[in-house]
């Protein structure tokens, strides 16, 4: 290398080894937060490393997990939608009065996806077609959206729902404690993460993040691709409606209300960057696990819930904070290095 | 575009231009958004009041009136300036609640605390709260969305671990601060004059002064008003320690309305203040709007959730209500900003 300085210095003299690109990233950082955090629990919390706790963690955080499947990929578009924990209890109350009014459960089920699919096409149409932030509309359709599901219930609650239902709900596979609908998730997780980071579709998600006009001048379908995200966001929250529903056997318009704020939390601490453009769903799902964990951990431990969330909002803005210094010492370390890289010719030639 | 080619001449001309010439103030007041709030809270009323006369001319039914939007308008006010400077801050319905119960706790241990101390300890203690929030902000440079998410959850926390299922009630503060409640003078209840001054006072610095101007100058567009030599940072950090600071204000106010508080005082409250302001006009990509308009969204909203029960409407639907004011208000603002810019572009090329 030394004797041909004037040969082009090709990507391959600039990149990272792969074991430091693999294991030097914020995905990493949080999978290894929550291996210690696991450990240590184990260790502190007697009746933390059981089957049990097992169980009804993954049962807790179902709900957080499938919506951030889609919550992810709007944020890496530079996106936020707010209206999925309202989502979440209109479609329990749809879904309730489906079954109320005598309908079968499936049925109840598909009328609650649809109205999930509408809600999310209400939302992707603002903000695509009428152009607006979708910060401002999602504020709007998360009091919208709360609004009908408590106006149509009130205070009271549907329950009765067949119990081969609700048992399918908490059921585990076989005599593993994994839940039945973790079968579900990961269905829908190898769709979203062929969707997100295999597809074309999803390359045009990481573009738009980055810059929407080159996104648009590459070929993406901006608006398209900003819509279906959003109809897929509100379909799956939907979902997760029909599945808190089942699983405390009870529709009620208050259902899940600050689910929104969790779910963020969550995406944000595994590694997607607010600004857009940056993120990965196996950190995503780490940081589910991780507030989760913590805070069962915490439970099981007799910490009260208001120091959970204490710890979550504090663990919120430090993964921020954190991910900003960072990038300030990578920016340091980059501006030194193509200093000592646009130099090296003039001392070597 | 290519119309500029062809008219040079048309820049010489354009003061001229019959177009261009200014509208009267008077349309303007009429065209004005505040305007059509105040219209619409106006009919609200009117329609209310006929239907339960109740609603106004009763002496309580007046005071309430005024009263309830009091607490909502100083939070909307602090949370216009964030927004207005292209932030947001959600941690508001925190720092209330967890400056009432402040307010409540020192009445209980020191019952002779002079009360305007008291407002002064209120405010304070919220700036200091804001300036947690403007801190990380600003030298955090991370979007504010995400930060006072983050606040909002640890200072209720905070507020949850400190109180627990204790609660201050109205017989553990002093009778004085809590007829500051119901007192009136000239017929305007007290709580409703401390909101007017400040509303009065900020609406007056954001337009006159050169640092109010500055704040919109950011809002428009941050990196023009750094190029230009504005300074940014200070300026973020002051919107949020004022906006604290109001929800500080709006906590003692609280206190003193409600009398009782528990851990869950102000909670929602964020997005009652951000719907009230967007409802008024202050757009949420910043730039725009005046703290009047949040303050009459502000009064929209309380008086409609108010209204909702006496026309018969189960107050289940109040939420509901909010969100399509929201909605309305943004499209509302895109359409008239698009059918502008389309004129402008007609009076250029003309």
């Amino acid at each position: 290398m030394m004797s041909e300085t004037t040969a082009p210095r090709t990507y391959k003299d600039f990149a990272q080894p792969i074991v430091r690109r693999l294991l030097l990233t914020r995905e990493s950082a949080i999978i290894a937060l929550l291996i210690v955090v696991l450990i240590g629990a184990s260790l502190i919390v007697p009746s933390f490393a059981s089957a049990a706790t097992a169980t009804y963690l993954m049962l807790d955080v179902a709900t957080i997990l499938l919506i951030s499947l889609l919550m992810a990929p709007i944020m890496i578009t530079g996106d936020i939608d707010l209206s999925v924990g309202s989502m979440v209890g209109l479609s329990s109350v749809v879904f309730g009065v489906a079954f109320q009014a005598g309908l079968p459960v499936p049925v109840g089920i598909v009328l609650a996806l649809v109205v999930g699919a509408v809600g999310g096409l209400f939302n992707g149409w603002l903000i695509t077609h009428i152009d607006l932030p979708a910060l401002a509309v999602t504020i709007g359709t998360m009091a919208l959206f709360r609004g009908i599901a408590v106006g149509l219930l009130g205070t009271t609650a549907v329950t009765g729902f067949p119990q081969e239902w609700t048992k399918l709900a908490r059921a585990k596979i076989g005599d593993s404690p994994i839940p039945v609908i973790m079968i579900l998730f990961v269905v829908l997780l190898i769709g979203a993460v062929w969707m997100l980071h295999f597809s074309k579709f999803g390359r045009g998600i990481f573009a738009i993040g980055l810059s929407k006009e080159a996104a648009a001048f590459s070929g993406v379908d901006v608006a398209r691709t900003r819509l279906i995200l959003f109809v897929l966001s509100g379909t799956i929250a939907a979902l997760a409606g029909v599945y808190f529903t089942l699983r405390y056997g009870s529709a009620r318009g208050d259902n899940a209300t600050g689910l929104e704020l969790q779910v963020i939390a969550a995406v944000v601490l595994g590694g997607v960057s607010v600004f857009g453009g940056r993120g990965a769903l196996h950190g995503v799902i780490a940081g589910v696990f991780l507030i989760g964990a913590l805070s069962s951990a915490l439970r099981l431990a007799n910490v009260t819930s208001d120091v959970i969330n204490i710890i979550t909002g504090v663990l919120l803005v430090a993964s921020v904070i954190a991910s900003s210094v960072l990038d300030w010492f990578k920016r340091q370390r980059a501006r030194r290095a193509l200093r000592s890289a646009t130099q090296q010719p003039a001392t070597t030639g | 575009m290519t119309s500029t080619a062809e008219k040079p001449s048309v820049v010489g001309k354009k003061p001229a231009d019959p177009a261009f010439k200014k509208k009267s103030p008077l349309t303007r007041i009429f065209a004005s958004r505040e305007t059509s709030i105040a219209i619409a809270v106006i009919l609200i009323i009117a329609v209310t009041t006929l239907r339960n006369p109740t609603f106004l001319t009763s002496a309580d039914g007046f005071r309430d009136l005024l009263v309830t939007p009091s607490i909502l308008l100083v939070v909307a006010l602090g949370q216009a300036v964030v927004i207005i400077t292209r932030s947001v801050d959600l941690s508001v319905g925190s720092v209330l609640g967890l400056t009432a119960y402040l307010v409540g706790t020192l009445f209980v241990a020191f019952p002779s605390i002079p009360i305007p101390l008291m407002f002064l300890i209120g405010l304070a203690f919220g700036g200091l709260l804001g300036l947690i929030n403007g801190a990380l902000v600003a030298f955090g440079r991370v979007p504010a969305m995400v930060i006072t998410l983050g606040t909002l959850y640890a200072f209720r926390g905070i507020n949850v671990a400190w109180t627990g299922s204790n609660r201050i009630n109205a017989s553990d503060m002093p009778s004085g601060f809590l007829k500051l409640g119901t007192q009136q003078i000239l017929g305007i209840p007290v709580l409703t004059i401390i909101a007017l001054v400040a509303l009065v006072v900020v609406a007056w610095y954001l337009h006159n002064t050169r640092g109010g101007r500055e704040f919109y100058a950011i809002g428009s567009d941050p990196e023009a008003a750094e190029l230009y030599g504005l300074q940014k940072t200070k300026r973020v950090l002051m919107a949020f320690v004022f906006s604290g600071a109001m929800a500080g204000l709006g906590g003692v106010l609280y206190a003193a309305r409600y009398g009782t508080i528990n851990s869950q005082a102000g909670d929602g409250f964020e997005l009652q203040a951000v719907g009230a302001a967007v409802i008024g006009g202050v757009a949420i990509t910043g730039g725009t709007g005046t703290v009047i308009g949040a303050a009459l969204g502000a009064f929209l909203l309380v008086t409609i959730n108010r209204a909702l029960p006496v026309l018969g409407i189960p107050d289940f639907w109040q939420k509901a209500v909010v969100g399509a004011l929201i909605l309305g208000a943004i499209v509302l603002d895109r359409v008239m900003a698009k059918r502008n810019h389309q004129k402008l572009l007609e009076k250029r090329d003309r």
